[in-house]
């Protein structure tokens, strides 16, 4: 016994240390990371966002240098606040705040005392920065506008949000990231590559040099330069046309699918969401829930498309057979139907019209009749509906474009099983009259400009489509990407479409729009007036028409194909209209010879129009 | 040097000794490098310093092993008075660094006489239990060996040098294995016990604590006409003992030794401070996993973050950079040499060899259990250093000495009678 005591202690001292190292180094896998904290600085080498380009390369969007001031509350020194405070323009209670909140956060480590200075702050504050001891400023890059125009399609950077930190491990709190627009949707074209350098330090947080000789460093990668598709001009006069007016315009090149302009109307500047000030003029935006400045018309303000849906109707007849472009059909000022004598109303003009007329007057009775041959021609209304609905969403409506815009929507084409539900069947019965409106593009239809646009692009390219889209090159090389540059086929013959634009192109030459001709240029488009309700107190209330136009030009070899809505603008050729026309000789020529057009868009205005829902008193539309 | 002699030196054991020096130089090296080249003529690295130490090591080796065997049995009580006179001299001629009047200084060579006293005492301990006269038992001999072993460590408390004077409890070993009363065993393990205790509760919870249980083993044996005075003077004693601990952990212990103990027992938690040692250490062993970051990659070495790591940290840096692998595999050397040497001990013909063999392992022991126990954190800092591995080169040559003693021993058993 007494000989084998110390052995027996030996072996026992040594199991327990080893025990105790497995813990220590295999079961408890905490200290890895508590290593790490302690002695290895991440160093993070940011690199420039690309720029971007219009398609003329024309530079829209650049990066600007900003300065923070910085302090270390442990180097600070007694110094002139008040000098101190007038210079920078910050009361001395909030200096002392901001402080001590810097110093309770760390002694050591940086903080930021006053965020993006201006340049001349800058240049004001470097003379005198020797004074401030403890007080640094540090360069940062944010975004530098060079237009005023286009800040829906630009988007904007902000600080990226918890969530994100917590999905992607690429950001770190305070990085900037994309969050609308282009620079959300090429957020990783444009950031490029952060370096990353890990730097050893001792226990003393001095930096003894790089971690494993910088075996993990990476360097940064620059961000990728992209040249968008939208013209600045184009884009400018379109904004410049917009004004004082609500809604969209979206003006696509058939050939390609690029967006040559895309406004919606408000808008603000995007020199608004760029440093000191952002934060105030972003909660101004946010809370102008009237007029909404930030809600993009163009592409997700879903709207009845009205009149220039018949186009689409017109060639389903056509490629569904139910009608020839030689048949007339009479209008009484509208269709009559059912065994109530329903009618479905229309206005003044010759009747009895075949296709091409009925296209270029709008006729409701002639697309009615159409309409309903289309669904009657099946067994079911259920059946035509569906086959109808399949045609309309082969031209983009009623689905998502799958296109590079950080938002869209998907309007609507409703199907049978929509009917069913809403008529209850089997319970109670439903017939094509019950979708009647569907024939002049009102009820339960509904579609963004950018789909109409789209559709008229379809139409103008005789039965295909590019899936719209607004990125052009990345550093130069043009894109490939099959969605942009494959067409898309609509279910209609390519045969069927020249009586349609022929009917748009009378549209200009003797129809509803033809007072906005412009010599030289074969126009083809059609009007819409399109009916719409908001609730004022819970009370379902009509408001003026809105003003819808699509047209492209010219009808042969279309170079450009757009839709126009203005809120509450009454009916198609009036605001729409005009604007369709204005914007397409802007293209073509780069010059306004219908002036008069011009002045009359710009003189008038449609704030007094916005306002009548929100007087609270009695109003009268359509006038 | 005799030729059998040289055949008979047990070089299981020097190998065991060559590895845990040339691993511990490895470590020490990278605790202590600074990304410097290489140079063995730049003596402000301790890797440098150390190398020559154990160099110079090896010189008193074969010194050590030329000297006839006989002198060490010989000149033990001889060289006991010199090495009690030069922990004497410290008080006139001692040279402080960090706190502790420890060491002679040579111009730029420290020696500190603690580390060689613990052999001299062991040759000393040993001359006096194999004397003929000595009988163990006795109790007016049990004081003379105590004060042979408490002289030195009484002379090296006030350096100030607590835990090199706890080393000292070590000589407990040869002590028991040469017939010491179990009840000294008994005694200490139970006193450690209710120290510890005594810390994480309060003494009156000790005290009834115990008293419970004594009342329970009273009346389980009632029949056997139990010896109750024994069992009062038991109590009286523990209750004497638990307060007396309780007033000396309190009043008589600084700040710094309470807070050493308050942290292992889980009773303190601080990081940053008083804890930063522990903490650092466990961090750095911790983040070495199976296999380590690498020799002179472990980024707790390589940013200091341990205090004292390449002297009594050492085994930090082998946790970091070896892994578990590495730390498991000198746990395992110094295992090996210690029942090694226990098995020399064990051959010994001479009472003399047997007593200074098991005095060094329980020497050797000592150190290795409290020095791993602390960097591990299982024990309160106390600050000696790992035999063989630590920076150092009085506490080198001390172990070397005490350890080279003993083969030389060992290698003369067969011209013993």
């Amino acid at each position: 016994m007494r000989k084998l005591l110390l052995y027996l202690i030996i072996i026992t001292t040594g199991l327990v240390f080893v025990s105790r190292l497995f813990y220590l180094q295999i079961y408890n896998t905490s200290f890895a990371s508590l290593s790490e904290d302690n002695a290895v600085k991440v160093i993070y080498d940011y690199p420039q966002r690309g720029a971007i380009y219009d398609r003329n390369g024309r530079l829209l969007v650049t990066n600007q240098p900003s300065y923070d001031v910085m302090v270390i509350p442990r180097e600070l020194k007694s110094f002139d606040t008040l000098e101190f405070c007038s210079i920078l323009k910050i009361s001395k209670d909030k200096l002392i705040k901001r402080l001590n909140k810097a110093r309770v956060y760390s002694p050591r480590v940086p903080s930021i005392i006053i965020p993006q200075l201006t340049k001349d702050e800058y240049a004001y504050l470097q003379e005198k920065m020797r004074k401030f001891e403890g007080f640094y400023i540090q360069k940062r890059s944010l975004r530098d506008y060079q237009t005023v125009h286009a800040a829906n399609v630009l988007g904007y950077i902000g600080e990226v949000n918890d969530a994100l930190i917590k999905k992607d491990p690429y950001y770190l709190s305070g990085d900037l990231i994309g969050i609308d627009g282009v620079e959300k949707q090429y957020e990783k074209e444009l950031r490029g590559i952060k370096g990353v350098k890990r730097i050893q330090k001792d226990r003393f947080n001095r930096d003894i040099g790089p971690y494993k000789d910088g075996k993990f460093d990476t360097l940064p990668v620059n961000g990728k330069d992209l040249t968008i598709t939208i013209d600045a001009k184009l884009q400018a006069y379109g904004q410049r046309l917009m004004k004082n007016k609500r809604g969209g315009i979206v003006a696509l090149e058939p050939s390609t699918g690029e967006i040559l302009a895309m406004v919606t109307a408000p808008t603000y500047k995007p020199e608004l969401l760029v440093g000191r000030k952002r934060s105030p003029n972003f909660t101004k935006l946010v809370y102008d829930t009237i007029a909404n400045p930030l809600f993009d018309r163009g592409i997700i303000g879903e709207y009845p498309p009205g009149s220039p849906f018949k186009t689409i109707n017109a060639l389903i007849a056509l490629q569904e057979g139910v009608i020839d472009t030689k048949e007339s059909v009479s209008c009484r000022m509208g269709y009559y139907y059912g065994r109530r004598g329903q009618k479905l109303g229309c206005h003044f003009h010759k009747s009895p019209l075949s296709m091409i007329p009925g296209i270029a007057h709008s006729c409701n009775a002639y697309f009615a009749t159409a309409y309903r041959r289309i669904i009657e021609k099946y067994d079911t209304p259920q059946e035509g509906i569906d086959v109808w609905r399949n045609h309309v969403q082969s031209f983009g409506l009623g689905k998502y474009l799958g296109n590079d815009l950080a938002t869209g929507k998907r309007g609507k084409v409703p199907n049978s099983d929509y009917y069913n539900k809403v008529y209850q069947y089997p319970t109670y019965k439903w017939y094509a009259t019950a979708t009647l409106s569907n024939a002049i593009g009102q009820g339960e239809v509904l579609s963004t400009p950018i789909q109409l646009a789209n559709m008229t692009a379809a139409i103008a390219n005789r039965g295909y489509y590019y899936t719209p889209h607004i990125i052009k090159a990345i550093d130069g090389k043009p894109i490939e990407n099959e969605n942009y540059t494959k067409p898309k086929i609509t279910t209609i013959d390519p045969s069927h479409f020249e009586p349609v634009i022929e009917g748009m192109h009378q549209v200009y030459t003797n129809g509803t729009a033809s007072f906005l001709q412009v010599k030289g240029i074969d126009i083809c488009g059609k009007t819409g007036t399109a009916e719409n309700f908001t609730k004022i107190n819970g009370v379902k209330t009509q408001l003026t028409d809105h003003s819808v136009f699509i047209a492209f030009a010219p009808k042969d070899n279309p170079k450009i194909a757009l839709a126009v809505f203005v809120e509450n603008g009454y009916w198609g050729a009036r605001y729409a209209g005009r604007i369709a026309s204005l914007m397409i000789e802007k293209h073509l020529t780069d010059s306004i010879s219908r002036t008069d057009l011009e002045d009359w868009i710009l003189t008038h205005s449609l704030e007094e129009e916005y306002a009548k829902p929100y007087s609270g008193q009695p109003f009268k539309i359509n006038q | 040097m005799a030729k059998s002699s040289v055949a008979a030196i047990d070089w299981i054991t020097v190998l065991l000794f060559l590895l845990l020096v040339g691993f511990g130089w490895g470590n020490i090296y990278s605790a202590s490098y600074e990304g410097e080249a290489f140079s063995l003529f730049d003596f402000s690295h301790a890797y440098v310093k150390q190398a020559y130490w154990i160099l110079l090591s090896i010189i008193l080796i074969i010194i050590i092993q030329a000297i006839e065997a006989k002198f060490y049995e010989r000149f033990a009580g001889l060289i006991y008075v010199l090495s009690i006179l030069s922990l004497l001299g410290l008080f006139v001629f001692g040279k402080t660094i960090s706190g502790a009047t420890s060491w002679y200084a040579f111009g730029p060579v420290g020696l500190q006489p603690s580390e060689f006293a613990k052999a001299c005492t062991a040759l000393a301990l040993a001359k006096y239990l194999s004397d003929m006269q000595t009988n163990i038992n006795l109790l007016g001999h049990q004081v003379r060996a105590f004060l042979i072993i408490a002289l030195p460590a009484i002379l090296i408390i006030p350096q100030p040098d607590p835990g090199s004077a706890l080393v000292y409890a070590a000589f407990f070993f040869p002590l028991y294995r040469e017939g010491l009363a179990a009840i000294y065993l008994i005694v200490g393990v139970s006193a450690a016990t209710l120290f510890i205790l005594t810390l994480l509760f309060k003494p009156l919870w000790v005290v009834l604590a115990i008293a419970a249980i004594m009342v329970f083993i009273l009346i389980r044996n009632r029949k056997q006409k139990p010896k109750y005075s024994r069992y009062l003077l038991t109590i009286i004693v523990v209750t004497g003992f638990c307060f007396s601990v309780n007033y000396i952990f309190n009043n008589v212990f600084e700040q710094r030794h309470r807070d050493r103990f308050n942290i292992v027992l889980g009773k303190e938690v601080d990081s940053k401070g008083i804890g930063y040692n522990t903490n650092q250490s466990q961090i750095a062993i911790g983040s070495g996993s199976w296999t380590g970051k690498g020799w002179k990659e472990g980024t707790q070495t390589k940013g200091g973050f341990v205090p004292e790591q390449h002297t009594d940290y050492i085994f930090s840096t082998v946790g970091e950079e070896w892994g578990f692998l590495g730390a498991t595999m000198v746990i395992i050397l110094f295992i090996l040499l210690l029942v090694r040497l226990i098995n020399l001990a064990e051959r010994q013909k001479s009472q003399f060899s047997r007593v200074y063999g098991y005095s060094v392992v329980g020497i050797l022991f000592i150190h290795f259990a409290i020095n791993i126990g602390m960097v591990t954190g299982l024990l309160p800092t106390i600050g000696i250093p790992l035999p063989f591995f630590s920076y150092g080169g009085s506490g080198l040559w001390g172990f070397t000495i005490l350890l080279f003693i003993f083969i030389k021993l060992d290698a003369n058993r067969v011209n013993e009678w």
